[in-house]
């Protein structure tokens, strides 16, 4: 299926190749540094080695059938050799352990402004659920962050991760290496993105059924732009005036929809699944298994299992006309 | 052979003669396979059904990279994706590689101090029907079990089963239920294992053979017994911990009631790792007794390769931790593991170093066990390199639980294990049966299996550094994965026909294999002191020991390598 988003939004650019060796974003950059060094070292012993191994095969492999009748001279040990292998490794530990504690005191210990921005995100059984404490905005498996700058004073959002259920784990990596999502724990991480567009990330901790298909999208926008959003965020969606979806409305509060999920200032409280206020903004619906596109939400709703097979949103036995009107809602919600 | 130095046929005991059913039936064969309680018996039923299980797993890792092969695949549901990594992994760890590594212990480590067999026969036999069942029982859970989804359903929580995943509440059914008494089972059967090698060689060495004059094999073999015995009541007791809290409504890992999930991770690793030096114990030990045979050179520096593996165990009782960078340990926890990680590598360097020495100015023998220890030393090499990498926890923390890591692993367990393991199989397979293995299917095994896991595996380190995860059973078409993913499940063909050519080369060599003699190799340790296969009490007059090489001492009078040590 396609989930190539197709949302109101300003066409942004989507990273797709997720590589970690092209960072966009601080955390991410700061691991390049023990990861070139590391990298560097491992290849230099092993073109090292390996032309040893090669020399040592070709050097001493049997001449001739009568080789072998005479034992090579035996060689039992050198203490001097074997102190220098010894030696040596230790020397390369010993650098490689300096410059990885500092790597890991510099990004763990990273001070945050007082004003960065704070995002809760708290894994469930296969979505994350996204809430700005700070700005009082709900969503779910898509992170909209402001972008920052390399010179000036940086921008960087700082992550709380949480777990509803089983343990979880965020991985942008052009973003930020991994942090796990613990339940009854509190992590932190931070990103610090240079560059806008939209970042592709996936579960990375085995978590049941649905693991594969617990996929994120950090959005970053421009300041600007970022506001914009969070503003649209913070409102109530308009009252559906279409007589479709005003029916499907009925629907969505007929039917048990609502035990599950939530739309702001309505009777609708259920906090099991994603919150709906803002659904129609999202690029992707089901943690991203497909674009947000009406035809994929009819889907989606008709059967979820056929899309995420094993998933908690159970088939509703929707009639075609409730399928179209719950659409016509979901629509509006934006 | 030009030495023939092969016990005289005057130290032959006759052979022991038993009433009842006639000699070769199948009754007899079977009555004589239930009953053994012979090491070398025992030893080949270990490896033989760790190959058994070898095959089942190797089935489901086919499933797995079916599925993988390109993006939306449906080749396979979720569930019954997530039971073939779990029960593919669970049966590679504990019903493939340990049992191999406790049948080359079993049948090799009393012919090679000269003793007449374990410390505890019957001990041994316990164990390894134990083990045997415990398997059994794991794979009954595909018939048996209720699981999430429908009945019959295997294990699905992962090798590792991180809680809270194991819990009532996430797993219900009772699939992994099966998982945890299985390994509890399992897990009895290998401490027995474990400590009857233990005896066997602190108590029953023949004659003059010192500590210092075990061979390297049996060193390593200690090693892995002492690291069994330490890890392997771990994960019993977190087995137990995690029925309690299942069944007892204990409360160690149900976060639901305030339990820690990060326990049990600390838990299951510190049984975790020494675990996966238990597995690549054996491959030092083959690796060390082949590589000085074929090159004809006594191993280099044995003081510092025995100290090695020393360090090694001992330095890996400290290490777990690194398995759980991500989990927001302290800067200083973490840096501590790094450390602690990062000097696994010294002792592991030293061995490989000491092997190339070994190599180095002899005269190379280029027959199957040198061939797959050739091999081993090269994927080693790639994995020991990517282990730095991965105990560097910045890079860890884009790498960890990635597909980068399952490169690695595969790296050590099959580009390490398994190919020391069939150096091993070919190797004593004169030894244990009388006849020599085929050197051409040896080397169509050798290339096609060598081909297929570099190409099944290389491309896996660059789908971590693209962003893939581990145990997803499906990916989306656009993430840049798909082309690498095609070509890992290719490779998996060519393993599957070198595969197919080991086992036709067991059978075919067995029945048509040309009679080895008692000492085909001209090797130097006891074990090739006496007939192929050997009578069951090994040795009719033990054998004394002067100096590490005893069949060197034999052979060459005018030089024997007790004057050098």
């Amino acid at each position: 299926m396609d989930c190539r988003a197709t949302d109101a939004q300003p066409a942004e650019e989507i990273h797709r190749i997720a590589d970690m060796f092209q960072p966009l974003s601080r955390p991410a950059e700061l691991l390049l540094e023990p990861t070139r060094l590391v990298l560097l070292v491992s290849l230099g012993i092993f073109i090292v080695v390996l032309a040893v191994l090669v020399y040592v095969l070709l050097k001493f492999r049997p001449r001739s059938p009568e080789d072998h009748l005479e034992e090579p001279p035996q060689v039992y040990g050198s203490y001097n050799i074997e102190m220098a292998w010894t030696v040596i490794p230790c020397l390369i530990v010993f650098v490689l352990v300096l410059v990885s504690s500092r790597s890991i005191v510099e990004i763990q210990n990273h001070p945050m402004p007082e004003d960065a921005l704070k995002i809760r995100l708290i894994g469930h059984q296969w979505w994350w659920e996204v809430q700005y404490p700070e700005l009082g905005i709900m969503t779910a498996n898509e992170i909209h962050v402001p972008v920052s700058t390399r010179d000036g004073k940086p921008n960087p959002t700082h992550l709380i991760l949480e777990s509803a259920d089983v343990i979880h784990s965020f991985w942008v990596p052009q973003l930020a290496g991994k942090t796990d999502l613990i339940p009854n724990r509190i992590n932190n991480t931070w990103i610090e993105p240079f560059k806008t567009g939209v970042y592709l990330g996936n579960c990375a901790e085995y978590c049941g059924t649905q693991h594969a298909n617990m996929l994120l999208r950090v959005i970053v926008q421009t300041p600007e732009a970022f506001q914009k959003w969070a503003e649209n965020q913070k409102q109530l969606p308009a009252e559906p005036q279409e007589a479709l979806a005003m029916k499907g409305k009925s629907d969505f509060f007929d039917l048990s929809c609502i035990s599950c999920h939530q739309i702001d200032s309505t009777p609708a409280e259920g906090v099991f699944g994603p919150d709906l206020t803002k659904f129609a903004t999202r690029q992707t619906l089901g943690s991203g298994v497909a674009a947000n596109t009406p035809e994929n939400l009819r889907n989606w709703l008709l059967k979820p299992d056929a899309l995420k097979p094993g998933c908690y949103m159970p088939d509703m036995k929707l009639s075609p006309q409730q399928l179209d009107s719950l659409v016509a809602y979901l629509q509006t919600l934006k | 052979m030009a030495h023939d130095i092969t016990i005289e046929e005057n130290y032959r005991m006759p052979e022991p003669v038993r009433a009842g059913v006639e000699t070769g039936s199948l009754t007899r064969i079977i009555q004589e396979l239930v009953f053994t309680v012979d090491h070398k018996k025992l030893g080949l039923m270990y490896i033989a059904a760790g190959l058994l299980f070898f095959v089942l797993a190797g089935l489901l890792a086919c499933l797995i990279r079916i599925q993988l092969a390109v993006p939306n695949n449906h080749f396979l549901p979720p569930d019954v994706f997530n039971q073939s990594f779990t029960m593919h992994g669970t049966t590679m760890v504990f019903l493939v590689g340990m049992p191999i590594a406790f049948g080359f212990a079993n049948y090799l480590v009393p012919l090679m101090i000269g003793a007449r067999d374990m410390a505890f026969p019957r001990l041994n036999a316990f164990g390894f029907w134990v083990f045997l069942f415990s398997g059994l029982f794991l794979y009954f859970s595909y018939i048996a079990a209720p699981g999430l989804y429908a009945a019959g359903a295997a294990p699905d929580v992962g090798w590792f089963a991180y809680s809270p995943l194991t819990t009532k509440a996430f797993s219900r059914g009772h699939s992994t239920d099966y998982w945890t008494l299985s390994l509890l089972l399992g897990g009895i059967g290998s401490v027995a294992t474990a400590l009857n090698v233990l005896v066997t060689v602190f108590c029953m060495r023949c004659p003059g053979m010192t500590l210092g004059r075990l061979p390297i094999f049996v060193w390593c073999m200690v090693v892995m017994a002492f690291l069994v015995i330490l890890a392997l009541p771990c994960l019993s007791a977190c087995q137990i911990m995690i029925s309690l809290d299942r069944y007892l409504g204990a409360k160690f890992f149900d976060t639901q009631s305030g339990g820690d999930a990060v326990l049990w991770q600390h838990f299951f690793w510190i049984f975790g790792h020494p675990e996966v030096y238990i597995l690549i114990m054996p491959a030092f030990a083959i690796t060390s007794e082949v590589i000085p045979v074929f090159s004809r050179k006594p191993i280099f520096g044995y003081p510092i390769m025995v100290a090695a593996v020393v360090a090694i165990a001992f330095i890996s009782l400290g290490v777990w931790a690194h398995h759980m960078f991500t989990v927001g340990m302290v800067s200083l926890a973490n840096a501590f593991f790094v450390t602690s990680t990062l000097l696994v590598s010294i002792p592991t360097g030293i061995k490989i170093f000491n092997w190339l020495a070994t190599m180095y100015g002899g005269k190379l023998r280029f027959d199957l066990p040198l061939i797959f220890c050739i091999g081993f030393l090269f994927q080693f090499l790639v994995a020991g390199l990517t282990g730095v990498m991965l105990a560097v926890a910045p890079f860890d923390w884009q790498l960890s639980d990635s597909y980068f890591v399952v490169a690695h692993f595969h790296y050590v367990l099959i580009g390490g294990l398994l190919f020391t393991i069939f150096a091993g199989i070919y190797y004593w397979y004169p030894k244990a049966f009388g006849k020599m293995p085929d050197h051409t299917l040896g080397m169509w095994h050798f290339w096609l299996f060598t081909v297929g896991f570099h190409i099944t595996f290389l491309p896996q380190h660059f789908l971590g550094f693209l962003g893939m995860p581990r145990r997803i059973y499906t990916y989306q078409a656009d993430r840049g994965w798909d082309t690498m993913n095609l070509i890992s499940t290719v490779g998996v063909i060519f393993q599957v026909a070198g595969i197919l050519f080991f086992v036709f080369n067991l059978i075919y060599s067995f029945i048509r294999g040309k009679k080895s003699g008692d000492d085909p190799w001209d090797g130097w340790t006891l074990e090739w002191a006496t007939t192929s296969p050997p009578p069951e009490y090994n040795f009719a007059k033990f054998p004394e020991v002067k100096s590490r090489r005893p069949l060197w001492d034999a052979k060459h009078p005018e030089d024997p390598d007790w004057k050098h040590e």
